[in-house]
Order: structure tokens, then sequence, then C-alpha cells
């Protein structure tokens, strides 16, 4: 019957592919994330065997369901448990669903670290964020300082442009923006405008800028929308090389703006450091190295733990024409 | 006995009889798949033949198999639903506010069978006193139910479920045995007497062979199916009780996609698509070697995708196997 050989050579298969799973005394830890086949996860996966292969005892088991449900989930850790493996390190479908199956893992002696979109506390003992609301505020007045130089002025005006007036997210990283903004003498905050995360209104506004503040050198946007809408405008309006847009955005949305000079430098997550970080914490966590106020990250540093166990990974991370293009083809 | 069940076959001129062989050989065959299944299972991986372990695998699939129990019912009878994923989501989330609002597990329960049923009446009601076809009514009422859950979410997640109400999606009545396979196990003995041992279950066939014929037979085929649909209803609001109490939550997402799990599960069971034909029994066969084959497989961390090529390839072969056999039996005694 071909279909039961078709089973057959596809178990044995499988089975050859996971055979070096049973002959080690490794840590085996199980990094599930939200589906697969998505390029920022694969990235993840990218970081966590380097972290895997740097440590030497490490088998990374990277899995996750077919798309983005938390029923999918739970099947792959459902497996992941019965594997006994000694962590799972998770980017939730669900804060609070896959609690139930994540407190049965424990329960069952695994160690259970979530990142990158997290589990309520009860589910894990520890949150990777990829980065904190301060670190981002101090990041986007870096960029900005950055841009002002780049534009040859020793001094000048920026805008932001956010998403909309009730955005939570962006409204406390620009209230962090502010508060590191004295330390920056040189930068003049005009306005912030906001472009409702929609293309062609952040793209009149940005325009609207730049026609009512001649002075501008750079527009700050913390948003990857506004962010390509700006560039745009910029672009289209022949201010290349005299305005710099940057903020928050994706390498593969805005690699062609740096190119253009459009932009010289903005900043993200690095999903290649946060699965590298989150298989780090997750080895220190079946070690016993970690502390109730902080773990190893390797390279990356010490991440302090908060009270709930949620900590921050680092500052965003800068791209700019060095490496822009090498993470476009990610995410 | 033998002999009269053979000569038949040979002539291939009677398609009642070979029908009701092809049957008993179909469940032979599904039979023989899982153990092949199990016994490959409990050689490639070293974790699978724990008895917690197999039995944490039951709920990956308990659900599920659940709704297909009484939709293999309604497929018998000609029928199809494509809500029940949808009335899953909206069951839960008629019992997400009923706990808000303060309620004790009862009232909980209650409200996701009440809602079940509703829906179940509403699918029910539209196909028989309306005729449009119920692929059309449940496509229409798949987004209607889903829609109207939407609506009552948005973003928002309802979780004060109270901690006994934990137990029926979570629990276990008796060492490794979980509250939802117990319970899959009795109403699967229930609707085997219902399909099977009863007038109800025999003009089920009777509609799915010829409704019209069964409808000069004196058999009041509206009123049949509308209890049918009201059964699957029903069931789809037990399924969300028992998924929602696992889950112990409630997202507008709860249960996306479930409608076709389900009804592969039905299909490979042996059910005839056109009506007519089918088996409790291959329905529960069909259920744990979907479970089998999809846990197996995840114990060796194939990746989701190779795993919904070999469920598809299952259905395919499972299904197409027999018929081949019949057709290539067929002409090889042909003269």
């Amino acid at each position: 019957m071909p279909f039961k050989k078709l089973v057959a050579s596809a178990l044995v298969a499988a089975a050859m592919a996971s055979s070096g799973l049973v002959q080690a005394e490794s840590v085996r830890i199980g990094l599930v994330v939200k589906a697969l086949g998505i390029g920022f996860f694969e990235a993840a996966n990218e970081g966590a065997q380097e972290a895997a292969k740097e440590l030497g005892d490490v088998e990374v088991i990277y899995t996750g369901p077919t798309s983005t449900t938390a029923e999918g989930q739970i099947e792959v850790i459902n497996s992941l448990i019965a594997q006994k493996v000694d962590a799972i390190a998770v980017s939730a479908n669900d804060t609070d669903a896959l609690v139930p199956i994540l407190k049965k893992a424990q329960q069952r002696g695994i160690k259970v670290v979530s990142w990158d979109s997290g589990v309520a506390p009860d589910g894990r003992q520890v949150h990777l964020n990829p980065s904190s609301n301060a670190l981002i505020g101090e990041m986007n007045v870096k960029l900005a300082a950055e841009a002002v130089l780049a534009s040859g002025a020793a001094q000048g005006d920026i805008a932001i442009l956010s998403a909309t007036p009730t955005s939570t997210n962006q409204n406390i990283w620009i209230d962090e923006m502010k508060k590191v903004l004295p330390q920056y003498p040189n930068l003049t905050l005009v306005t912030t405008v906001y472009g409702d995360d929609l293309a062609d209104k952040s793209y009149r506004e940005t325009v609207g800028l730049l026609k009512s503040y001649p002075n501008l050198k750079a527009i700050v946007a913390p948003t990857s929308v506004g962010i390509v809408a700006a560039a745009q405008a910029v672009h289209d309006q022949g201010r290349a090389g005299e305005v710099f847009v940057t903020g928050l955005g994706l390498p593969s949305e805005l690699a062609g703006h740096v190119d253009s000079g459009v932009v010289k430098s903005f900043a993200i997550w690095n999903p290649i450091d946060l699965g590298y970080a989150a298989t780090m914490i997750s080895y220190n966590l079946v070690k016993g190295s970690a502390t109730d106020s902080s773990v190893g990250m390797g390279r990356i540093g010490t991440a302090s733990l908060e009270a709930d166990g949620s900590t921050a990974m680092a500052e965003p991370f800068i791209y700019n024409a060095s490496n822009v293009h090498a993470f476009a083809d990610i995410f | 006995m033998e002999k009269i069940m053979h000569k038949p076959m040979a002539t291939s001129g009677l398609p009642a009889i070979g029908l009701s062989r092809r049957l008993l050989s179909w469940e032979f065959f599904l039979l023989l798949m899982t153990a092949v299944v199990f016994g490959l299972n409990s050689l490639a991986s070293p974790y699978f033949l724990d008895p917690w372990n197999l039995s944490d695998a039951t709920f990956n699939f308990v659900e599920k198999a659940v709704v297909a129990l009484p939709l293999a019912m309604l497929i018998i009878c000609r029928e199809i639903d494509l809500s029940v994923a949808s009335i899953i989501a909206l069951a839960s989330a008629a019992m997400g506010f009923t706990a808000q609002a303060g309620a004790g597990t009862e009232l909980i329960v209650l409200a996701g069978l009440v809602t079940g049923l509703l829906c179940g009446l509403v699918n029910g009601l539209l196909v028989t006193r309306f005729e449009i076809p119920s692929i059309v009514v449940t496509i229409g009422t798949m987004s209607l139910f889903r829609g109207i859950t939407y609506i009552l979410l948005g973003d928002t997640v309802l979780k004060n479920y109270p901690e006994s109400f934990a137990y029926l999606g979570q629990g276990y009545v008796y060492w490794v045995f979980s509250f939802e396979f117990v319970l899959f196990g009795v109403l699967a003995l229930l609707f085997y007497g219902l399909l099977h041992r009863t007038n109800f279950g025999r003009r089920t066939y009777a509609i799915g062979n010829n409704p019209t014929a069964a409808f000069y037979s004196g058999i009041n085929v509206a009123r049949h199916r509308l209890i049918l649909f009201v059964l699957v209803g029903l069931i789809s609001g037990l399924a969300s009780v028992l998924l929602t109490s696992r889950l112990g939550s409630t997202r507008p997402t709860i249960a996306l996609g479930w409608e076709l799990s389900i009804i592969t599960m039905v299909v490979l069971g042996g059910v005839s698509i056109m009506g007519g034909a089918g088996t409790i029994l291959g329905v529960v066969i069909a259920v744990f070697l979907m479970g089998l084959v999809t846990f197996g497989l995840g114990l060796l961390n194939v990746p989701g995708i190779v795993m919904s090529i070999i469920i598809g390839a299952m259905l395919i072969g499972v299904i197409a196997t027999p018929v081949l056999l019949i057709k290539f039996k067929g002409r090889k005694s042909a003269p």
C-alpha cells in the first residue's frame, strides 16, 4: 500500500532527523514561535542556534504551529512536554489561553520563558521584552541627533510624526523622548503631528512639516507606517540630504530609502539577538544560575528582572547602510 | 454466509451488498492503519508509550471528536454544517459574559449549551423552512456567528472563569483518564446507540439514501433534519464548554478553522459525503488515527506544514485505497 509506505518513510525520515535528540545529556530547549515560515522568527531561530553553539551542551528544538492560533501552539507545547524538554521559550499567540498548558509544563519541571509576545505571569517564569519604553525613547532622540549632524548643521529643529493621538505605545515613547531631550541642547522639538498610521495622511502631514518649518533637520517617526510615508514625502519634495527621516521601522520597507539617502539610520529590535537572549535565559534557568532579580543573556549582558519576572533585552538595534540589506531579507 | 457475501461481489452486480461489504472492510482497514501508526510511533519515539503522554495527546483532538459524532449523523442525512467552529466561538463568548456577570460553573455551562442549541436551531430552520441548501446556509452562519463574536469581544479577552470551571477541560476522572476523554467515550456510545440501534438512526440512513422515498414512506424529513441540526449545535456548545475550560479564556479567534478538521475526521471515518453511508465506529477509529498521527509526528518535531501534507495524503489515500481495491478486484474477476 503506497500510503502506508509514505507514512512509514516519513516517520523514519523524521526519526533520523531528530535522532541526535536522545543520545546526549544535553539541555533541550523548545523554541516555540507564533507560526512557522515567518522571517522574523526564522531569524530568532538563527540567534537561538548561535546561543546553542556557544553553550555547546544545548539542543534547540525550533517549532510552532502553521497558523497563529493558541490551539495550535498548545498542541506543539503538548508534544514538547511529552518529550520532556528542559525549557520552553515561547512567543505567544495568546497571553491567557497558553497559561493552563504552561502551568502544566512547569508542574512537570520544565522552565518556561516567554519572549517577544508575552504570557501572563502565572504561565511563565521570565518574560523577555525586546526593549523597554525608556530605551526606545532614548534611542529615538539619539537617532535624531545623528540625523541632525548628518545634515551638516550643529543644531536644528526636529519634529515627531506619530501614529494616532491615542496610540498608547507611541505616546509613552514620545513622553520618554521628551524626558531625554534636555540632554541634547542642540535639538529643538518644534511639533508633534499625527499620521494616524495611515500612509496617505502621514505623507500629507510630512509635506506640511516641510513647508511650515524651513529649518527642520530631522523627522522622527516611532511608527513603521509613518517612517516609510515620511521618507517617501521627503524624497518626493526633493529635500533628501537636507532633512533626514528616522525612528522605528522595518528593514525590508526602508532599505530603498537608506539607499536613496533620505534615511541615514533607524532602529528596531534585532530578532537574532532576541532568539539568542531567550535561549540564554532558558539555559540559565535550567542550570539554576539565575536569581530572582537577574539572569544572564550571554554576549548581550545581564538582564535585571522586575518583580513579575519581566525584563528588557536591550536598546533597539540600529540599522544603517552597512547592515540594512542583510536584514531586509529577514523582516 | 461467506459464500453469500462473496458471490455478488464477484459479479459486482448488486451494489447494496457490495456497499455493506466495503464498509465492513473500511473499519477493519482503519483499525489496521491505526495499529500500524501506533507501532511506528512507539518505534520512532521513546516518549510515545507513556500513559501520561498519550493522555495529554487526547486533549488535542477530543473536543473536535465530540462534534464529529453528531456531524457524522448530519452528513449521513445528506446535510452538512460548516458553522460548527463559529458556534463554538459564539458559545464561548456567551460563557465568557456569563462568567463576567459572576455566575457559577453550572450557569456558565448552561449558557454555552443553550447558545449552541440556538445556533443549531437557526441553521436548521433556515435549511428546513426556507429550503436553502445547508452548505449555503452554514457558510453564511459560519461568518455570521464568528462575526457576532468579533463584535461582542473586539480585541478584549474574557477570563473571569471560576476555579471549578477548569475541571471540565483540564480535570481527570480517574488516573490518566481526563473528564473530556471519558465524556467523549460516553457520547460515542450514545451516538452509536442512536444511529445504529433506534428508528431515528434508521430514518437518518433512509433520508440520506433517498430523501424523496423517505418522505413518501411517511418520514417527517424536515423535522428529522431540524433535530439533527439542533443536535450538532448543542454538541458544538458542549465542545465549546470543554475548549473554553481548557484554555481558561475566550477570544474571538477561538477554534478558528476547526470546521475542516472536524469534517476531515468524519470523512476519514468512512462517512459518505454524499450521504446514506457511514458508521459511528468508523468515525471513532478515524479520530484516534488522526490523533495518533499528529501526536507521533509532533513528538518527532515534524513541522506543522509537513504534518498537514501527511494528513491530506492520508485522507486521500484512505478513501481512495478501498475504492481502487474494489475496482481492481472487479476487473480481475471479470472476463
